[in-house]
């Protein structure tokens, strides 16, 4: 296994990475060309759509489906029982002590109980979308209410209505670090808070779509908006086919942002291709995608943080609840992130948490941008900004003296392998902001905040992760590189292009990548927490630097030329005496035996597995720091908040594509706003009552400043040429930095998100509203 | 049921399909004449990722129906290329600011951005973040679009 790939090319000498250039995709993306999943269509292709539950609670106690088959174009009205296995489990793991191995199992189609508002109870198929919609309304699904629970304290009380017959708690987590009792006991200041986030949704513009076709080899094509190609052996077990007779092919995606992580439609179109053998396709509405697609974690956060008067920080006595919805998903990984994430980018010597998940009849809650990572860091920024403020400490100060550094370790046990440049972050972060902001007139105050985040990147390290890419020349000296990764819009495939230019002394332009294709591509895992630059890029290094070699040796063996004097450039071999061109020294290769291609795996670190109790050496393979600084402008009279001025830092390690950089750093930003400030989807007792853009409000070109980005290098991250990864870490702090900056204009913190207008109008009027006393 | 034929100039070209009449300009562009490019992200006129323009305004295709704009000219991103496919001065300035990332709301976005270059106007960043206020976007924080319409707008096209 390689820890760090060192690289061979020092920076002032990078000729493709690190240079700002034009993405491929996205010139194809502006001309109109790209192909999403939902623009694809096949001769004959038929259309399906889910029926889903318009309860949050209930038992199915009639399905008749027979008035629907008459609907001319219906070909066919799939139920629970037509599906070979209708289970979709999830393991929860490192739970096996406390809840005895237990898996909740949901199903691809409900038969005998729903448990939330949308969950998808029929399929409908037919020849187009009128069919479909008259079909709707004539399939016959009789419900009986049930008591629900819609709240996860109250789903852990003994009288609760059962989510499921295991019991509401779907798992949960303890780090016990130092000794906390003795730090509270020892500190000069203890400041307690709670906080609370909420229910958010990805809102990607591409809702859920796929394409699904069986082809000559009686293998089951599914084209989707999918973050993960790999789920074709979910498929496979699903339908109860070999799992190399289902493939699925990710074209370009419309956003994706960790909801496109678990299926969407890809089980779905699967059984229709499987019932009908006809290609499918299956668009989801916007409305289903709000009601019934995962979301981010409400969680609630409690925190009793331990200072000595000098500002170090003693420890955190932390409790979390999370909101895990109706079913698992990837609950218990989330609120693994947020439990190790939970003391933030500080040393922290005693530590507390206690950890939980609650299944609610509520939709269930799963992957999203931040992982857990990002709830968390409204409650320990909050508290930073507490202990500052008791203290009269500098909150900069504050964060620079409790900085980890290479070598710490944080509470569960990770240690810091790379060099942690937080302070640096803060200092760039606060010049870039340049001065405050005065108020424009008396009925306005302004304020600033700041906030840091630790977010790490690659997969936790017992899951053994892996990624490989194949490298190539053709003989015309064009380069085609084929990597499973999935790109979401980041530039992930992008990216690998620029490596192998970099490695192999050609240019962009020669390089193609075939990507996102289970059957045709190596496999190189998902395009989640942050680590396809980490995973697929690493591979993609390997490989080209494998080729690379493979093709000076044989140049060295066919011109007799000594190996260490050749270089690859881009007129050529570049040779003591002159150049060989590329075309003549890849026929000299192929002449000699020598192959022209490579493929490589690489291999993340591998650790054991955790225990509920949280303890290890090691738990993920590295992390991205940053600092945020934000002005704000209260409105004294209607509590609305604008964000006049935003400055983001984060240390990348290197930037592979600093135009992308920026791009994932400007954009994370927004989309933190938005959290901070007006997204939340909101339930009344299980209903969703979100059904649209018109309510589900992200922030549009005016409710944004102009952003400044500030992209520090240290030249040290696990990443190809040292980087590190920036997808998911920007959007940790924002939420915090604005509540430290609407504290700093009204003098009260807001603990619940989004920051609503009358949340602080209520705060100005009785300030002890938000029930935090004021330190 | 009962279809009416429509007939519209798509990207100069002239393009006719019959469909029922309750048929959206959007779903008439991408299920009848192959328009892909056209994109639904809501289906209900909030999110901008179906713009077009018609007769030079741009519009939610997803909120006008397709018999409404017979015999209008309609333009979308795949319009806006030169002739010869390469990419027109606004869709350049998009690719060099990097205002594209997932690029599904791209397509509506260039469209709105078109509209408000049309009339050879010089927007301030305050007027293209007003302009651009339909059209949502997740991935880029807009900071990029706005880059790539202000250069647009600083300079006239160059004929290919």
């Amino acid at each position: 296994m390689t820890e760090v790939l060192s690289p061979t090319i020092p920076p002032a000498r990078f000729r493709v990475v690190n240079q700002p250039i034009k993405r491929a995709d996205a010139r194809e993306k502006i001309a109109g060309l790209t192909s999403y999943a939902a623009d694809h269509e096949l001769p004959g292709m038929l259309h399906a759509q889910l029926i889903r539950s318009l309860m949050p609670s209930a038992r199915i106690i009639h399905r008749d489906v027979s008035r629907a088959l008459e609907v001319p174009g219906v070909v066919a009205v799939l139920l629970g029982e037509d599906v070979p296995n209708n289970e979709l489990s999830s393991g929860v793991p490192g739970q096996q002590v406390e809840i005895q191995a237990f898996r909740a199992t949901s199903f691809v189609l409900a038969t005998e109980r729903v448990r939330y508002h949308g969950e998808p109870i029929a399929m409908i198929i037919a020849s187009d979308e009128d069919a479909l919609a008259e079909a709707e309304a004539r399939v016959e699904i009789e419900l009986q209410e049930l008591p629900g629970v819609f709240d996860p304290e109250h789903a852990l009380q003994p009288d609760a209505a059962l989510v499921h017959e295991s019991g509401n708690l779907l798992g949960s987590w303890s780090i016990d670090h130092g000794d906390i009792e003795a730090a509270l006991g020892d500190a000069d200041v203890v400041v307690e808070g709670e906080y609370a986030t909420q229910f958010v949704d990805h809102a990607y513009l591409e809702p859920e779509a796929g394409v699904a076709w069986l082809d000559d080899e009686g293998v089951i094509n599914i084209r989707s908006s999918t973050q993960v190609v790999e789920h074709f052996r979910d498929v496979a077990k699903i339908l109860g086919l070999p799992h190399a007779k289902v493939r699925v092919i990710a074209p370009y995606l419309g956003g994706g942002f960790g909801g496109k992580e678990d299926m969407t439609v890809e089980p779905y179109l699967g059984l229709a291709v499987h019932r009908t053998g006809r290609p499918v396709k299956m668009v989801w509405s916007r409305l289903e995608s709000l009601q019934a697609r995962f979301k981010r974690h409400p969680m609630r956060l409690r925190y009793k943080t331990a200072a000595t008067s000098d500002g170090t920080i003693l420890g955190h006595d932390i409790e979390i609840l999370a909101d895990a919805g109706a079913y698992p998903l990837l609950s218990a990984y989330v609120l693994l992130y947020a439990s190790i994430n939970a003391t933030g980018p500080y040393l922290c010597r005693n530590v507390r948490v206690r950890a939980r998940a609650a299944y609610t009849n509520n939709t269930p809650c799963s992957a999203m941008r931040g992982f857990g990572g990002m709830q968390v860091v409204f409650g320990y920024e909050s508290q930073m900004d507490k202990v500052a403020r008791a203290l009269s400490m500098d909150p900069a100060a504050l964060r620079k003296r409790n900085s980890l550094a290479k070598g710490d370790r944080i509470p569960v046990g990770q240690p810091m392998l790379t060099t942690v440049w937080l302070s640096q972050c803060i200092d760039a972060a606060q010049a870039a902001a340049g001065p405050k902001p005065a108020p424009r007139d008396s009925r306005h105050v302004v304020g600033r905040g700041l906030a840091c985040n630790i977010q790490p990147y690659g997969r936790a390290v017992w899951l053994n992760d892996s990624a490989s890419a194949w490298v190539g020349f053709e003989l015309d000296g064009s380069v085609v590189i084929r990597c499973g990764v999935t790109d979401v819009g980041g530039g992930q495939v992008s990216a690998l292009a620029q490596i192998a230019a970099e490695i192999l002394g050609v240019e962009l332009e020669q390089v193609t990548v075939h990507f996102g294709d289970s059957a045709r591509t190596p496999l190189a895992g998902t395009t989640t927490a942050t680590r396809q630059l980490y995973m697929s890029g690493n591979a993609t290094l390997q490989a080209a630097t494998q080729l690379r070699d493979q093709i000076l040796t044989g140049v060295a063996e066919g011109t007799g030329a000594p190996r260490d004097q050749l270089r690859m450039e881009p007129a050529g071999v570049a040779m003591p005496l002159g150049v060989l061109p590329l075309t003549e020294a890849l026929a000299m290769c192929v002449r000699l035996g020598q192959s022209v291609q490579a493929l490589s795996t690489f291999f993340g670190p591998r650790g054991r597995e955790i225990g509920q109790q949280l303890a290890t050496d090691r738990i993920y393979p590295d992390a991205t720091f940053g600092a945020h600084v934000a002005d704000v402008e209260v409105d004294l009279d209607t509590g609305e908040v604008r964000v006049l001025n935003y400055a983001a830092c984060h240390d990348v390690g290197r930037a592979i594509n600093p135009q992308s950089v920026e791009g994932q750093i400007i954009g994370a930003v927004a989309q933190g706003i938005g959290y901070a400030l007006y997204e939340r989807v909101v339930f009344q007792d299980g209903f969703n009552l979100t059904s649209g853009f018109f309510q589900y409000v992200i922030p549009s070109s005016q409710d944004l400043p102009e952003i400044k980005c500030v992209v520090l290098e240290s030249g040290e991250g696990l990443g190809p040429f040292g980087a590190r990864g920036i997808g998911e870490p920007p959007i940790g702090p924002c939420a915090a930095t604005i509540a430290s900056a609407v504290e700093d204009a009204i003098g009260v913190r807001l603990t619940r998100l989004p920051i609503l207008p009358e949340h602080v109008v209520s705060c100005l009027r009785a300030p002890s509203v938000q029930g935090l006393p004021r330190n | 049921m009962r279809r009416v034929t429509t007939t519209v100039t798509l990207n100069n070209q002239q393009v006719r399909a019959e469909a029922p009449p309750h048929y959206t300009l959007l779903r008439w562009l991408r299920d009848l004449v192959g328009a892909h490019e056209v994109k639904e992200g809501c289906g209900e006129g909030v999110c901008g990722a179906c713009t077009v323009l018609v007769d030079g305004r741009p519009v939610s295709s997803c909120c006008v129906l397709a018999v409404e704009v017979d015999g209008a000219e309609v333009c979308t991103s795949r319009g806006l290329l030169h002739r010869d496919g390469t990419l027109s001065r606004l869709q350049q300035c998009f690719w060099e600011a990097g205002a594209a990332q997932c690029g599904f709301c791209t397509q509506g976005m260039l469209i709105t951005a078109s509209a408000l270059l049309a009339s050879g106007a010089k927007p301030s960043r305050e007027e293209i973040r007003e302009a651009l206020r339909g059209n949502l976007c997740r991935c880029t924080g807009y900071q990029a679009i706005v880059n790539a319409v202000e250069r647009a707008a600083s300079a006239p096209e160059v004929p290919a």
